[in-house]
């Protein structure tokens, strides 16, 4: 078991004949997901790297029972791709974009949450580096070879953080369920909570990983969710303890605006929800595995 | 990217909103000029001269003085025109004033907050606003959190009359007439559009002024644009003003990569956002301080690299250098080529520690072992982190 993507999902990829959707989906097929087909408008019925290319998304999903979306298209045009995968009916769709704009994003929001009934459509990402189940299915960025099959959930709102995390985890001997980052946007698809949520529910997650940073307070959300809600031990870490107020550390989402989203704040309500809090990013495994049963 | 409060007030003047009537100037004679102009224009001897910097607080740090007359004006001038500027948000040594904004004085009977602002946690914008104009509105908000009112924006409907009319009625306008309420309603909803219109981050008026004649004005302004959005703006980036931004920042723009300057000595560079913050976090907890931010983005080059490298060796403060990357997509070994011709290039007059994992990580280690160069290998981020503290302390400042 795991979350969201498995041996049964079907991917699409928007951006297929681009540079990086060619680059990250020829690693994808290495890795044994199984993908479907691309989007790019203007050049449905052509084949690119043995895979059908079709002009709309509605269309691929129609033709081929696509159930998720991978974007790849540059920053001005991936929110409307978003919007055209939740219009398609998807499941799942994961942007890995980077820079789409916050009044794209916040109409994007507002559509996923109109959405009502189990066939919603869950975002993941943007500016994210994907979803790995390891063994089974790799959505995004992510080198496969860091991860190994297990029981440990991980999720963040970073990208070679979580390659930092998961390798540490794999060295340990402690293989992952599935590996989630949620991206650095402050306007996002799921946050720590929905995939939280998620991890809970699954019975073959023993344990989960929690990555967050500085911005935002989604952080201190998961950390009353988690006291509330899960039985699950969870570890956590927080970045940027060093970052200056009010400035933009790389990622859109990681500013410390008005004294509000400080390291310091997220950690202090982590650890007043009983979340064991890595002191060092070097010691992220030796975190988890000190908080397994 | 931030702009001046004479640009902001320029851009919401055009969008419709009131403002003082106003100019800026870079010269004493410009703002001579420009204090004349804005007596004729007003009709009122009152003229407010104003530094301009990118820095809030700018008024109880002696930037901001309401001249009566024009020899008080002139002084005021001055004064102001090229002095160094502290105030709490510019750090010890304050920022040197190179602009000012001459402006006409307002007979103020109220003052009033408002600001459209981004709620992460809602996902919508949020129209605040206060009945405790001119004050920080964090302390309001967590002292007085009953003085600020609050209307959510729903992107499909837009920013309603309602909703207008209900933050101005919250606010006691209805006091001043209804005339104030429809004149405060349409204000609130031009303030929302610019926003909209013009990709901020945050739009904020504080003070919103209620003038003793009734009429409301926008006393000062603040613009924050969205950096994402830059690109639907071409014609905002000639407002940047380099003055205000550190050169090195600038540089590292140019080449993409995503630089922030700190106050400590060792240099990092390191590909992703976060594991660049919690590179700087382990520097410190194991008693160093990171000199800057860094990150070199997922498919750094070697042209990146290089590039990177020698921003951080262009600040005097760096005693030693940390690089800290974990390949994925970018291959160990390309780091290491990287490193190696831009140490090559640049010259490498202080420590430098590497670590790497991921991608071709045997590689890697392999080709900086062998290149003759003075590099020290860490096998983790600890590792790493303990040997760079360790050698920067042993060099002299």
């Amino acid at each position: 078991m795991s979350i969201l993507v498995n041996k049964n999902t079907r991917l699409l990829v928007s951006g297929l004949t681009g540079k990086n959707g060619t680059f990250h989906t020829e690693k994808a097929v290495e890795y044994g997901t199984t993908v479907v087909g691309g989007v790019t408008p203007g050049k449905g019925g052509a084949t690119h790297l043995n895979l059908p290319v079709f002009d709309t998304i509605a269309e691929a999903v129609k033709k081929t029972g696509a159930n998720a979306n991978v974007i790849y298209v540059p920053a001005a045009i991936a929110a409307d791709s978003i919007l055209e995968s939740i219009a398609a009916g998807l499941e799942l769709v994961v942007c890995i974009t980077e820079g789409i704009p916050v009044l794209d994003m916040l109409k994007v929001r507002r559509v996923l949450d109109a959405q009502t009934g189990p066939n919603r459509t869950r975002l993941i990402g943007p500016n994210c580096p994907g979803i790995i189940t390891p063994g089974e299915c790799k959505i995004g960025i992510m080198p496969g070879y860091i991860h190994m099959p297990g029981h440990i959930g991980v999720v963040s709102r970073s990208g070679t953080l979580t390659y930092e995390g998961v390798h540490q985890l794999t060295q340990l001997g402690l293989g992952q369920s599935t590996c989630v980052g949620i991206g650095g946007d402050p306007i996002k698809g799921m946050d720590f909570i929905d995939v939280l949520e998620l991890f809970e529910r699954d019975p073959d997650t023993h344990a989960v990983l929690m990555m967050g940073e500085i911005g935002g307070s989604s952080e201190e959300d998961a950390a009353a969710y988690i006291k509330k809600h899960m039985s699950k031990p969870v570890a956590a870490f927080i970045a940027g303890q060093t970052a200056p107020p009010g400035r933009r550390m790389g990622h859109a989402g990681a500013i410390i605006a008005g004294g509000k989203g400080t390291a310091s704040d997220k950690i202090a309500a982590l650890q007043a929800a009983g979340i064991a809090v890595a002191k060092t990013p070097a010691e992220l495994g030796v975190t988890l595995k000190s908080v397994l049963k | 990217m931030n702009i001046h409060e004479y640009q902001a007030k320029e851009l919401l003047r055009k969008k419709g909103l009131p403002v003082p009537i106003g100019k800026a100037a870079l010269t004493v004679e410009e703002a001579e000029a420009a204090a004349a102009w804005v007596r004729s224009e007003s009709g009122n001897p009152l003229v407010v001269v104003k530094a301009q910097i990118h820095a809030g607080g700018r008024g109880k740090g002696g930037g901001v003085k309401v001249t009566k007359t024009p020899q008080d004006c002139s002084a005021a001038i001055s004064k102001i025109l090229g002095m160094q500027l502290v105030t709490h948000q510019t750090g010890p040594e304050g920022k040197k004033v190179g602009r000012l904004l001459l402006e006409q004085g307002v007979d103020i009977a109220k003052e009033f907050y408002a600001a459209v602002v981004l709620d992460r946690q809602k996902g919508r914008l949020v129209l605040m606003v206060s009945t405790e104009g001119g004050m920080d509105i964090e302390e309001v908000a967590a002292h007085q959190p009953e003085k600020i009112f609050k209307a959510v924006i729903d992107p499909m409907v837009g920013f309603a009359p309602y909703q207008a009319r209900e933050v101005a009625f919250a606010l006691g306008l209805k006091s001043a007439g209804m005339e104030v309420v429809n004149a405060a309603s349409k204000f609130f909803a031009t303030l929302v559009r610019a926003y909209q219109e013009l990709d901020c981050s945050l739009l904020e008026v504080n003070p919103l002024v209620l003038t003793k004649q009734g009429q409301l004005i926008a006393l000062d302004a603040k613009v924050n644009f969205d950096d994402n959005a830059l690109m639907r703006h071409p014609d905002l980036e000639e407002l940047r003003d380099l003055e205000e931004e550190e050169p090195a920042e600038t540089e590292a723009k140019k080449f993409d990569l995503s630089y922030v300057k700190l106050t400590g000595n060792i240099g990092c560079m390191v590909n992703g956002a976060g594991l660049a913050m919690s590179t700087m976090d382990i520097i410190r907890f194991y008693g160093g301080m990171p000199a800057n931010f860094l990150d070199v983005g997922g498919g750094a080059t070697a042209e990146k690299v290089t590039a990177a490298f020698k921003i951080i060796t262009a600040d005097p403060a760096v005693r030693g250098i940390f690089i800290n990357i974990f390949g994925g997509i970018m291959k160990c070994d390309t780091i290491a080529k990287g490193v190696i011709t831009a140490v090559k290039e640049v010259g490498l007059k202080v420590p430098l520690v590497v670590r790497l994992e991921g991608t071709n990580v045997e590689l890697g280690k392999q080709i900086l072992a062998e290149s003759g160069l003075n590099v020290v290998a860490a096998s983790d981020m600890a590792d790493g982190a303990k040997k760079i503290v360790a050698l920067a302390g042993q060099v002299a400042a």
